[in-house]
Order: structure tokens, then sequence, then C-alpha cells
């Protein structure tokens, strides 16, 4: 059962290393769900251990969608470690989500 | 209302039982079994599309449907069609599928209309006469406040509907659609300006010398500027998505000053930014859907595609109205035209309109639009001269007339001209003197030599010297520039000096349109106005000047043994007896004096103080 709470951070150890990505979503719609989802899976894949999502429902607080530039819905954030990327999609694509977050480099 | 053109024979008539009465224009027959179709114009506006001709499908003398119509008006075939249609909601007209509302009485208005009878009367004979009327003002029209424009668009952009600017780059799409949120702040309409290519600090700063402070009105809470930044190097797309962010962002923008207005400047980044372009074009079709369920109406820009519109197609979702600006050069020159491509519901200019981006921003001329609609005064104002005021018989020109003083140089033409501008500021008027020969300064010198004080009317501020260049600028930013002169100063009586020097311009017709236009602006504000032409040739006249102008005074170089004079002569006077005599005249240091009639046998002026 997958919940989209709004800016909760998944229990995982903060710290220095770890990666704080961020979901972007409006509303529980299917594409978001699927979104954190394949989020939830890659993560523990190949950032088991050290990674923090937090997922912001802008319907809820728009206006982070102005003060963090997001336009589309969904958008993952990699916050840590820099530099900020964003990925936008539902995430289905695994090798563009690695190559977009710099766990695998572009062939 | 306009009266409706029947070249049947058929008489007007009167819905009956409706409540308002709805008047028939005209009717038509229809083959294909509905039964007769009359026109009718209708005293209201029910769809709210401006100019509207809506047509009752009658079957067996009995209303069933209504078919409202936007210009241009069809024919009687178009109704016979769409009455055989009557329901659906496409009609075919000359082979192009256009969208129409054709829609039964009772969606919009069922008290009115249904099941009303239609007297027999209207119901015979086929005829093409259709019957347009100007919308109620007001009503679905959004004044721009943007000079010009309002009038080319027979009101103002579509309320609540989006609007399309289309056009090159550097052409004034941005500006456009700041100066609309701007002005319409000034009309008490707070806007959203959501930029895709430029930062609020970057916009703020580019039109804070057209005197508009952003700042100030995003704290005054009128106005949100909105930087939306889409960098495809940051970006990476994996799968589905839609742009509900940006309407959180776009509706958050609204609520926040309750924006009336909205403009988004350039959506096509987003092309450029994201993948899936079915996806993004989907996305936008509910985008403009939902500005316009937001009731905001809406300017989006767009950059010119090759041969199409924009580059990207956005004229397929924006139905309602299209705007293209251009830039281009010609001759060296460079000229800014707009062009209503589409406004919906509107009869509106369909020429290209020359605009300038001044010093108060935008500013379209459409004078093309003013015609032979002004009024004739009978009122008269002296020439500046009081022999040649004796000569006019009547004691001068008409007011809101224009003269022309024509001759060969050196034969006093400034002199006339100025002497004009002279008596209306004694008069207390107020004169504009557009002067492409002279600066200000050598002008009110010379004029001073001959006794006339333009000094005196520059200090008091009735008299406003304009000295440019003609070849400065193109034609049309002289109707550009002679335009907001006049907004600007208000002028009693305008001098044009010389209007001759257009001719370096541009090719005759245009020179000779360019003139109309100025005359026809300068004769609907009811300005008395005097041009003074070069010729080139004694007796050379021009024949394509001489249509427009009401008066014209004929300066001579008359030579003789050893000395040369001037003489004039009344070439014409619309509606005045004037004298046909040909005069001498002097320049002395009170200004123009005629001389006795020239005879064969002696000059007279040889006693007067010459100059």
């Amino acid at each position: 059962m997958t919940d989209i709470g709004n800016g909760s951070v998944d229990a995982e150890a903060v710290n220095d290393t770890t990666w704080q990505l961020r979901l972007y979503v409006a509303g529980e719609t299917s594409r978001s769900v699927a979104a954190l989802a394949n989020l939830r899976r890659i993560c523990e894949e190949h950032l088991a251990g050290k990674y923090a999502i937090e997922v912001i429902d802008l319907l809820e607080r728009p206006q982070l969608a102005r003060g963090e530039q997001i336009v589309a819905i969904p958008t993952l954030e990699r916050r840590l470690p820099e530099p900020v990327r964003k990925i936008i999609g539902d995430l289905s694509n695994t090798d563009r989500v690695l190559i977009g977050l710099d766990l695998r480099p572009a062939h | 209302m306009v009266a409706p053109r029947n070249p049947a024979g058929v008489g007007a008539a009167v819905v009956v039982g409706c409540d308002p009465p709805v008047e028939v224009a005209a009717c038509a027959d229809v083959a294909g079994g509905v039964g007769p179709v009359a026109m009718v114009v209708s005293p209201a506006d029910p769809v709210g599309d401006g100019t509207v001709v809506e047509y009752l499908v009658v079957a067996a003398g009995r209303v069933v449907g209504v078919a409202a119509w936007v210009a241009p008006p069809p024919h009687a075939a178009t109704v016979a069609s769409a009455a055989s249609r009557a329901g659906r909601r496409r009609v075919r007209t000359g082979g192009v599928a256009q969208r129409y509302d054709l829609r039964p009485p009772d969606e919009w208005d069922p008290t009115a209309r249904h099941g009303a009878q239609v007297s027999a009367g209207c119901l015979l004979g086929t005829t093409s006469a259709v019957t347009s009327r100007p919308a109620p003002e007001g009503l679905q029209h959004c004044p721009t406040g943007i000079d010009g424009l309002d009038q080319i668009t027979a009101g103002g952009l579509p309320r609540g509907r989006t609007t399309l600017v289309a056009g090159g780059p550097g052409c004034g799409k941005t500006l456009m659609a700041m100066e609309f949120l701007v002005r319409g702040i000034e009309m008490g309409e707070p806007g959203v300006f959501l930029a895709f290519e430029e930062t609020a600090e970057e916009l703020t700063t580019n039109v804070a010398s057209l005197g508009w402070d952003l700042d100030e009105l995003t704290k005054a809470g009128q106005l949100v500027v909105d930087y939306v930044k889409v960098e495809r190097e940051q970006i990476d797309m994996t799968g589905d998505y839609d742009l509900e962010a940006l309407f959180i962002r776009l509706g958050l923008a609204i609520d926040e000053v309750g924006a009336r207005r909205v403009v988004l400047d350039t959506l096509e980044v987003l092309f450029s930014a994201l993948d899936d372009t079915a996806r993004l074009r989907a996305e936008l079709r509910r985008l403009f859907t939902w500005l316009k369920t937001r009731g905001v109406t809406a300017v989006v820009t767009a950059e010119r595609g090759e041969g199409a519109l924009t580059r990207h197609g956005l004229e397929e979702y924006v139905a309602d109205c299209v705007i293209s600006l251009d830039h281009r050069v010609d001759d060296q020159l460079a000229v800014r035209r707009i062009r209503v491509v589409k406004l919906r519901g509107s009869a509106h200019g369909t020429n290209e309109y020359p605009f300038l981006i001044g010093a108060r921003g935008f500013s379209v001329v459409p004078v093309t639009s003013f015609g032979l609609e002004h009024p004739a005064s009978q009122e008269v104002v002296s020439t500046g001269v009081a022999d040649l005021d004796a000569m006019l018989g009547r004691g001068g020109w008409y007011k809101g007339s224009v003269t022309m003083v024509s001759g060969e140089s050196g034969t006093g033409k400034t002199t006339f001209a100025a002497a004009f501008a002279d008596a209306a500021c004694r008069r207390n008027e107020r004169c504009l003197y557009l002067a492409f020969e002279e600066s200000a300064s050598q002008l009110t010198r010379n004029m001073a030599s001959v006794g006339m004080r333009l000094d005196r009317g520059i200090a008091a501020g009735t008299l406003l010297i304009h000295a440019s260049r003609p070849t400065q600028v193109g034609l049309e930013s002289h109707l550009t520039t002679i335009y907001e002169q006049v907004e600007a100063h208000d002028p009693d009586v305008v001098v044009v000096d010389p209007i001759t020097d257009f001719t370096s311009l541009g090719a005759n017709v245009e020179v000779k349109a360019l003139l109309m236009r100025i005359v026809d602006y300068l004769k609907n504000r009811q300005i008395t106005t005097i041009f003074t032409s070069l010729q080139h040739d004694p007796g050379g006249e021009d024949p394509s000047v001489s249509s427009l102008i009401d008066d014209w005074v004929q300066l001579r170089n008359l030579e003789s043994d050893s000395q040369r004079d001037r003489g004039l002569f009344i070439q014409k006077a619309r509606g005045m007896a004037h004298s046909h005599q040909i005069r001498g005249f002097v320049l002395t240091d009170n200004g123009i004096k005629l001389l006795d009639v020239v005879s064969a046998k002696g000059r007279q002026g040889d006693k007067e103080t010459q100059r």
C-alpha cells in the first residue's frame, strides 16, 4: 500500500551521505502513485539505507511550485548530493532515472 | 441598427410572439426539407460573441432553432445548409469548415423565441441580405488600453478568452503583453505575467524606461510576475507527465491578486524543455481551456514559425483572437506592423497597421479606419494674412479643412504657414508645427524678421514646433509621430512644412496613402491644417494630392526685367466663393501684405519695403 504523505520523510537515517530526494505531485493520481512506487523501488535497489524521500503535494503547498521552479507533475528533485537535478515523469524508465540521478553514467 | 438590405424585396418583419421582439432582416428558402429560414438580427447578443447575425430556423412557420453567426456574414445558401444541419455545430462555408454556434434556442433563451411565430410576409423569396451590427459596448471586449489597438480590434480583445500574439524575435510581443497588463491595472484589472524567457528583474528593468514600475505594482498587490525557469540541461524526462504544477502556479498567482488578465510569455519554451510533444500539446490545450474557465483574459505570445504563424502551431488552440506582429526592413527603414489575423465575433480591421514602440509604450496607428465621416464646420479660421482672408470671401479657411500652400523655392511658403500658426497663437489656440526643413530656433528667428513672434507661442505653451529630418524614419513612423504629437499636444491647428519631403521616402502611391491617412485623421479631430509643398517647376501640379486637400494656394515667382516679384492665387477653396485674381505680395516687417491685382502694365510692389 502506497501512501502519499505531505512532507513525510521516510524513516531512514539522515546524514551527510544521505541522498535527499523530493517528489512533487498534485494530489493522489495514478501517475504520482506510480512515480512514488517506481522511485522507492529504484532507491531500494541502488541506494538502500542512504536515501530520504520527501513527497510534496503541490495542491497543499502551491507556493513551492513557484519557489522550486516546478512546472510538470510528477517531478523528482535530487536536492542532495548537489548539483540539484530534476527528473520529470512517472519514473517508469528505470535506466533514464538512474542516468538522471547520476547513479549510472550515460552510455 | 443597420437597416437591412433586401434585394429580393422581402419586407423586414418582426417575429411574432417574441419578447423582446426579434427583427427579421431577410429570409431564405431552404432546399432540403426543413422549410423556410428567416434571418434575423436580434436585439440581444445571447451568444456573447460580438457582432452576431442570428438566423431563426423556421419550420412550418414556427421557430425551431436559431443559428448564430459571427462575421463574415454567410449568404443564403449557407443559411440553408445551416438550417438543414440545425443542431449540429459545424457548418461548411465555401469549402472551408468553420465552427459556428448553432444552438437550439432553449439553450440560451427558451422564453423568447422557441415556438415563436414568424409573420408570413417575411417568408417569401430568397435573398442573401444579411445585416450585422457592432457588439454592444463593454459586453465582451476587454479594452487593452493600448493606443490604437482597441480601435483596430473594435473595442479590445475578447474578454475571458485567450489571444495569441505571434511574431518574430524583437518585434515587441513581450512589450505588448506587458502593456496589456499595465494598462489593465490602470483600469482596475490586476494581472499575472508568467515569464518563460526573462526573469522578473530583467522584465522590470526592460520596461522601466516606459515609466512602468513593476516593483511598485507588485508591492501594491496588482501584479504578479512569475519567472518559470525551464532549462533542458537540468531536466531529464522519464515517462508520462502533466503540467499540473504550472496550472497550480498560475492559479496561485491569479488568486494572490485577483487577476483578471494573464500573460504567458512564451509558452513555446516548454517545447524545447520537455519531451513528448503530443503530451505537451494536450496539456497546452487543457491550459487554454482552463484559462477560459478561470474567466481571465489571457495573452499568449509565440514565435513566428517557418511559413506558419507560430513555430509550434499554437494558433490551433486559440480560436478567439490571433494578432500578428511584424518587424521588417523596407529600403533600409525598419517598420513595425501589426495585423489582427482573427478576432472572433468582431468586425475588426484586417489591414496591416504600422505601430511604434514610443516613449509611452505601444502605439498603433489605425488611421485608415477613419474614413470620410468627418463633420463639416461652418466656422472659419483666419489664414493669418488679412488680405488673403479677404480674398477667400469668408474671412479664412473652414475649421477642420486642409490647405496646401505650394510654390517654388523662395516663394514664401513657410512664411504663409508661420503666419497661420502665429495667428492661431494670437487667438490663444494650440498649434502643432511639424518642421521638416528647419530647426525650431531657425524657424523662430527667421519668422521674427517678418514680425511673427513664434517664440511667444512657444513660451506660452500653445505652439509646439516638432522639427525632424524626414529621412530619419520611414513613412509610417512619420504618421505615428504626427499621431502621437497630435494626441499629446491636442492642437487646434497643424502645420506640416513641407509635405514634399515625404516623396523622398517612398513611391508616390505610398506617400499619397500616408497623406490621406494624415488628412483623415486631422479632419476627424476638426483640426485646421496647412501643408506646404515645394513645386519644382512653376505650374507643375500634383493631381494626386489635390484631391485630398480642400484649399490650395499657389505661390509664384513673377519675373520681369530686373526684378523678381512674388505672386499668389487661390487654385481652389472648397465651399467658398473665392477671388480668382493673381495678387502680388511682399514680406514686410509686419508680416505678409498683398498688393493690388498684378496687371500687365506695371508692378506696384516697388513702393513697398521688400525683403
